[in-house]
Parts: C-alpha cells; structure tokens; sequence
C-alpha cells in the first residue's frame, strides 16, 4: 500500500513524523482527507484533531491553528502549538470553554471579540478531539 | 612594605569574590544546558516551516511576496539579538562591533539604517552610540517567550510594508560550541534565494485555500518569526556559555592571585619574625 510521509511539528517540538496511508484533518474551509498523491495544496489549519491512518493503525492528534502543506509525497502540519490526544483533560478543556464564553458574553471584558471566538473554537476543538477518542475505544 | 592585616583582608575578599564568581559559573553550566535542549527542541518546526517555504519559492506561484522583492534600497533595519544581563564577557560587544561596521558599509553606499533591539545591553548600547531605534524589547528572561517577539516583529514587518524601510538584517550570536560563539548579521528580507531543488524543474503551483495572498502572508510572518525566535534562544544559549567560560576564567585569575597574596602574606610575616629576632639578640648582645 502505498503511503505518504506525515510530519506534525509545533514551535516548541516535533509531535509526531512518520508514513501514513491516510490523514484527516481540519483546514481552514473544512475537513479534508489527505491520500498519497494528493495534488500540492496550501492551506490553513483549523483547531481540531489530526488523524493519521497507517493500515489499521490509527493515531489522531489535536493541533491549534497553523498552516497545512500538501506535496503528492508529504504532508506537513505546521501548528502553532500541538499535543497528543490521549493527554488530555477534557475537564480542562470544558473549563477553557466555559471561561472563553463567559468572556464573549462579558461585555465588560477587555478582550476582543475575535480573540474570544478564537478561543472558544479552540476549545470545542479540543473536546471534539476528546469524544472522537471516547467513541474509537 | 604592607603589613601582614592588610594583605590577609585583601586575600579574605578576592576568596569572597571567588567563591561568587565559581557559583556564577556552576549556575551557568547548568542554564546552558536547558537552552540547549530548548534549540533542539525548537529546531523540527523551523526545518520545516524552511522546507515548506522553499517549495514554496520554487513554484510558479500566482503571487510573488515582497519578503522576495528585491527593491532599491534606501533605508535598513537591523535587528540585534543581545542579552540582558551582563557578565558574559565579550559576547555582546563583538556582535554590536560587526553591527556598526555593517552599518558604517551601508551608509558608504547611501543606505540610512535603524535599530530594532532584543535585550537590555543591545538598548543601553544603541542609546550611548546613538541610532534610530524603531522597537525595543527587554527582559525575556532565561525561557524567552515566543508572544513576546510578535510586537517587536510586526513592527518591523510594518515598517517594511509601508516601504520605510526595505532591507532587514538579523544580528545574533551563533552557538558553535561551549567554547566558541560567532557574531552574525544576516539577510532576513528580502529573502534571500534558495539554492534549487528537484522541485524546480517542473511547473506546478499549489492550490491554495482560501486566498494565495492571505496564506502566504500568515506564513511568512510565521516564518520570520520562527527565525527570529530561533535566533534568541540560540543567543540565550550562547550567553550562557559565554557567562560560563567568564566565570571561569575569574576564578582562575582569582586564584592566580590568591597564590600571589599568599606568598606576599608569608614573606611579610617571616620579615616581621626575623626583624624581631634581631632586636632580641641585639638587646642581650648590649646587655
């Protein structure tokens, strides 16, 4: 079977760099599915779960926003800050939610809106990430 | 000649010195190694952040950058990478010195130039020198903080936007090894070419999504960044080393001198010894 070569990398580490018969993956104008030969493509990462297919190996990744390049032979996730799955808390991240709403509902708040809204789908991105898991076991 | 108090409290305060100056070193060691795991874990991302603006350089893009744009150049930026604490021999000053000669070469050939400045040396420096400082950031600390540059960068990236400046230059120390750190100013915009690539010889270009302009925008902004943080951590690296190989040397120099003190403390001592012997048996011979 033919593969493609996945590299996951945040600035502050490598996350995860190997073959892949598959990738999923959220990008900026929605989900897409990455096989070998896909066409070069250049687009933006959304926050959400990377899932990476190998055979029946399966491996999925949560990544903040960043930036997707695609080569018929590579894919390469550049995100600004990403974490294994299995490592998180899904009380954490429902109370990063919880404090990005009540931030966008505050209308006394400093922060801005858009930070707000960004913070916010960060964290559904993180539970969706989480329940996927859930499901998979 | 001295007295013998006198030279034992100098050799009490040179030990005292000596005991902060080995601590300074011990403390320096250990930091360095820290940073420089920090480097390498730092380094995937900036790989490939490379790799992916390489490809992107050698497609046949429908949107050229103006981080590629090489235009005639009047005015440009450099952007020093210093620490913030002293003590670190001549780490700072070396890199500082290649700055202003670079300046100096620029100006030769009518191009005016100003300072962005990472660290508080490289801010009391450029005030005593004198220089048009554009941004200034200070005290990352021993784990500089990548949100901490964004300010400093987009302020540059701003200023070549609006055509006021049209060069950048990236100065820093390079880390070789313990022993050895090397000044650098290099070219940051415009970028300069990569050297080709199998990519090149055929004509492809990416799809883009959304827009190729939003994209690559987000991306080069991303990747000096990622450039400019690299160059921080791998100066904090450099500093630490510096600091320790200092450190070293004082409390080498500081024993050096202890000895020395030592001998003159001794000396002056048997001096006294025999000058009193002599009064005594001088005394009974008068008797």
């Amino acid at each position: 079977m033919s593969t493609i070569r996945v590299s996951i990398v945040s600035s502050s580490e490598e996350i995860y760099s190997g073959e892949g018969t598959m990738v999923f993956a959220t990008g900026s104008l929605g989900e897409i599915g990455i096989a070998p030969g896909h066409t070069p493509l250049l687009t933006g990462l959304a926050p959400g779960p990377v899932r990476v297919q190998n055979g029946d190996d399966e491996k999925t990744f949560f990544c903040s926003g960043g930036f997707i390049e695609i080569q018929p032979d590579l894919v390469t996730f550049l995100s600004d800050r990403a974490e294994r799955a299995e490592s998180m808390d899904e009380a954490e991240a429902i109370k990063a939610q919880e404090l990005a709403e009540k931030n966008m509902h505050d209308k006394e708040s400093e922060l801005d809106y858009t930070k707000a809204a960004a913070q916010l789908a960060e964290a559904a991105a993180r539970i969706k990430t989480i329940q996927k898991l859930r499901k998979n076991k | 000649m001295a007295n013998t108090k006198e030279v034992r409290k100098q050799i009490a305060s040179i030990k005292s010195t000596q005991k902060i100056t080995s601590a300074m070193e011990m403390v320096a060691a250990s930091k360095i190694k820290k940073t420089q795991n920090e480097m390498q874990l730092g380094r995937p991302y900036s790989e490939k952040i490379k790799e992916v603006i390489s490809h992107i350089a050698n497609s046949s893009s429908e949107y050229s950058h103006p981080f590629y744009e090489h235009r005639e150049t009047k005015k440009a930026c450099f952007l020093v990478v210093s620490s913030d604490k002293g003590l670190c021999g001549g780490l700072n000053i070396n890199l500082f010195k290649q700055v202003i000669s670079k300046s100096a070469e620029l100006k030769a050939q009518g191009i005016e130039s100003n300072f962005a400045l990472i660290g508080l040396k490289a801010a009391s420096f450029f005030k005593s020198v004198g220089g048009d400082v554009v941004a200034n950031v200070q005290k990352l600390g021993d784990k500089p903080d990548p949100d901490a540059l964004i300010g400093l960068t987009k302020t540059v990236l701003d200023l070549h936007r609006n055509g006021e400046i049209d060069q950048v230059y990236l100065c820093g120390n390079g880390f070789v090894n313990t022993m050895t750190q090397e000044p650098k100013v290099e070219q940051l915009i415009p970028l300069p070419a990569e050297e080709t690539d199998e990519l090149t010889t055929t004509h492809w270009d990416y799809i883009y999504e959304p827009e190729a302009q939003e994209l690559l925008e987000g991306l080069m902004t991303r990747y000096i960044e990622s450039l400019i943080y690299h160059a921080v951590i791998e100066n904090s690296a450099c500093e630490q080393a510096a600091k320790m190989l200092a450190m070293k040397n004082a409390t080498e120099n500081a024993g050096d001198l202890i000895k020395e003190l030592e001998l003159l403390y001794n000396n002056v001592r048997q001096a006294a010894i025999t000058q009193e012997l002599s009064e005594i048996v001088g005394g009974a011979a008068a008797v």
